[in-house]
């Protein structure tokens, strides 16, 4: 069963209907090459990398990619299979064991070590292990650039 | 412009090396002809158990129920969604899609119109799957994959200007003729040509570059032939054609765009290369006539145990709930993806299991977007094909279907891999949409005032997969051993994954077929000695 049932219809008819009329204003900066819409601050990044991530920080690479499929609050999904909840969840305890699945991938998950930095990876490690009610930063160490790095080795 | 040989060589090369780099990605992997046989035979009596549960109702699960079935079998199939087909799949006016996050979208075209979110040609190669719609009465319609008159664009390139493909194609062409017949002519490759054959390479390379007397390539009404006059031939006052002028060597070369000149060259997107009349699940929808009946929809497997000679299903009634339902059969084809298998209670052999859960599924996602008129076709007299772009929607391929109709038409807005189809799967729709639609405006300015609506599907968020197709940690180490059925099993597998022919629907059919061969030969006198 879908657990949730949710639906965006009313948002995404409103989005389509405004397209038109935002593209009608002129470019406010003047530069902008963007036609249909003014993005905000943080929407420039998206797509901003060539074949990687431009997003840095946990939170930002999580908002990115992550969320996708673990949902922006961490709860995971279900279908026919699930993604698993992030919260509260005690597997992300040790920062080896979300590096190693970022890195290699598992079942759905794609690998994502070739679109992220060993910095975007340790970031993000510690964004996911401090969020959602998790907080094993302290008691366990904090994922480092380093430890990915020597992951993927 | 001068070049030595091993620039001139490098050049070449390096073109050859990204070209084929990207085809590898482009192809998903080995893109091999089929080795269809022609429809599959199954004689003799099902004398070790004809009870046969098929789950999964896409091609591979299909294929399988409609062949056993005639071969005399009990098939039972078990299908998560409320229909068949699998990834064989068409969104209509009408439909609705509803994601993993309980998200729904509302197809909102025009009657006639459609998005294949999946699959959506066919090669004149892939001989099963062709078979199977002659045999089940689904019409096919050329699928344009190469149209000269579409665009390739890069944004650092030509100021963002897209540029027609025949420009590029005949204009690389050229000056790359000319650039060999240079160095033929200056001794730079006496060593690799014998004299003799050195007039007939340069002969060659007047024909294929359209070089003249001078080994030029040039403007002129030879070249114009093929990129396009600057005025076109007409008649009365004004009918006589005006050349046009060549892109120069280097601003091409820099340009990048050369990359995507042999995109239809591989096997699989050579012509001829088709599509069913009405969209895609045109397949899906012949075989679920023929093997309806067969199918119990909304069931969502939970486990598959096989123990000696029975193998047992549970499954959850999606539609009323309740308790488990179980089920035992001789013999189970199991087409569910290794993302959703890897998930679910089975007692298959440890080596398969390895797989099964080290097996990752690639993600990937498709816009379909709908205008009010054909401005392709209207404007930029673009009739089918494919433009290609370095911008994150990476592609537009124009409807194949009903040119030159009045009202509403719908582009294939973008088809996204990697970096940033992870980040299109984060975004809602609604929000990938607008981005795919500001993507596509930098190529047609006319998206703005012409868009209507628009429908995305990410395969990460697709709630019966989990992701496109799957990708193997180590193919060549683990393939013979998992699509092969194991003296002890009552269960083989199936599917696309268990293929050389990945996200293809051929290697979903081909996959089956080599699934139910080998348990045939088990459930018939003819395995009763293995």
């Amino acid at each position: 069963m879908i657990s949730k049932t949710t639906t965006l219809v009313a948002g995404v008819a409103i989005a389509m209907t405004g397209l038109a009329a935002i593209a009608q204003e002129p470019d406010q900066d003047g530069t902008s090459e963007f036609r249909t819409f003014d993005p905000v601050a943080g929407e420039l990044l998206n797509f901003a990398g060539s074949g990687d991530l431009a997003q840095t920080g946990g939170e930002a690479v999580y908002g990115a990619v992550c969320a996708g499929c673990h949902m922006p609050d961490g709860a995971g999904a279900q279908g026919a299979g699930v993604y698993p909840s992030l919260v509260e969840n005690d597997l992300l305890a040790a920062p080896s064991y979300p590096i190693y699945l970022i890195l290699e991938g598992q079942g759905a998950m794609p690998p994502l070590g070739g679109i992220m930095d060993d910095q975007q990876v340790a970031d993000v490690v510690n964004y996911i292990r401090s969020s959602f009610g998790n907080d094993f930063n302290g008691e366990w160490g904090e994922a480092t650039a380093e430890d990915v790095g020597e992951t993927r080795q | 412009m001068t070049m030595t040989r091993r620039e001139l060589l490098g050049a070449v090369g390096m073109t050859a090396g990204s070209a084929a780099m990207y085809y590898a990605m482009a192809s998903l992997g080995h893109a091999q002809d089929s080795t269809y046989q022609g429809r599959i035979s199954l004689t003799g009596e099902p004398t070790n158990g004809r009870r046969v549960l098929v789950l999964g109702a896409g091609l591979a699960g299909m294929t399988a129920a409609l062949e056993l079935r005639d071969a005399g079998y009990d098939v039972q199939v078990l299908e998560y969604r409320e229909k068949a087909g699998g990834r064989c799949w068409t969104l209509r006016s009408g439909d609705t899609y509803t994601d993993i996050d309980g998200v729904t979208q509302n197809v909102d075209f025009e009657d006639g119109n459609y998005i294949n979110p999946g699959p959506w040609r066919i090669p004149y190669n892939h001989h099963g799957v062709l078979d199977y719609c002659k045999r089940l009465g689904v019409r096919l319609e050329p699928f344009i994959q190469k149209n000269h008159n579409a665009y390739l664009h890069r944004s650092d390139a030509f100021g963002g200007e897209p540029q027609r493909f025949r420009h590029v194609a005949t204009d690389y062409r050229g000056h790359v003729a000319e650039l060999l017949a240079k160095a033929t002519n200056q001794g730079m490759l006496d060593a690799e040509v014998t004299e003799a054959d050195r007039e007939t390479l340069i002969n060659s390379l007047r024909t294929f570059g359209h070089l003249n007397d001078d080994n030029a390539y040039v403007e002129s009404d030879r070249t114009s032939q093929y990129r396009g006059y600057a005025r076109e031939a007409g008649g009365g006052r004004d009918g006589a054609p005006v050349p046009s002028e060549p892109m120069d060597f280097e601003t091409l070369l820099q340009s990048d765009l050369w990359r995507w000149l042999s995109e239809a060259e591989t096997t699989s997107h050579q012509n001829a290369i088709f599509q069913p009349v009405g969209g895609m699940d045109m397949i899906a929808q012949a075989f679920a006539r023929e093997v309806d009946d067969l199918i119990t929809y909304n069931a969502r497997v939970i486990s598959m145990i096989q123990n000696g000679d029975t193998v047992t299903v549970q499954y959850e009634d999606r539609e009323n709930g309740g308790d488990p339902v179980e089920m035992t059969a001789d013999w189970c084809v199991c087409t569910i993806p290794f993302s959703i298998l890897g998930q679910m209670d089975h007692n298959l052999p440890s080596a398969k299991a390895q797989v099964v859960d080290t097996m990752y599924y690639e993600g990937a996602i498709k816009f379909g977007l709908e205008f009010n008129r054909r401005f392709w076709e209207e404007d930029d007299s673009i009739y089918g094909g494919i433009t290609y772009t370095d911008l994150p929607i990476s592609l537009i391929s124009y409807p194949s279907t009903d040119y030159f109709s009045d009202g509403k038409g719908v582009l294939l807005g973008g088809y996204v891999w990697g970096a940033n189809a992870y980040q299109f799967n984060a975004m809602q729709p609604d929000e990938a949409v607008r981005w795919a639609v500001e993507y596509g405006s930098r190529i047609h300015p006319q998206y703005p005032e012409e868009f209507s609506s628009g429908v995305c599907v990410s395969w990460h968020k697709v709630p019966w997969t989990l992701g496109c197709y799957g990708i193997w940690q180590d193919k060549e180490r683990d393939y013979a051993g998992v699509v092969e059925m194991g003296p002890d099993d009552r269960i083989v597998l199936a599917g696309e994954h268990l293929s050389y022919l990945p996200a293809w629907m051929e290697g979903a059919i081909l996959s089956s077929l080599d699934a139910i061969a080998q348990l045939h030969v088990r459930a018939t006198d003819s395995g009763a000695g293995e």
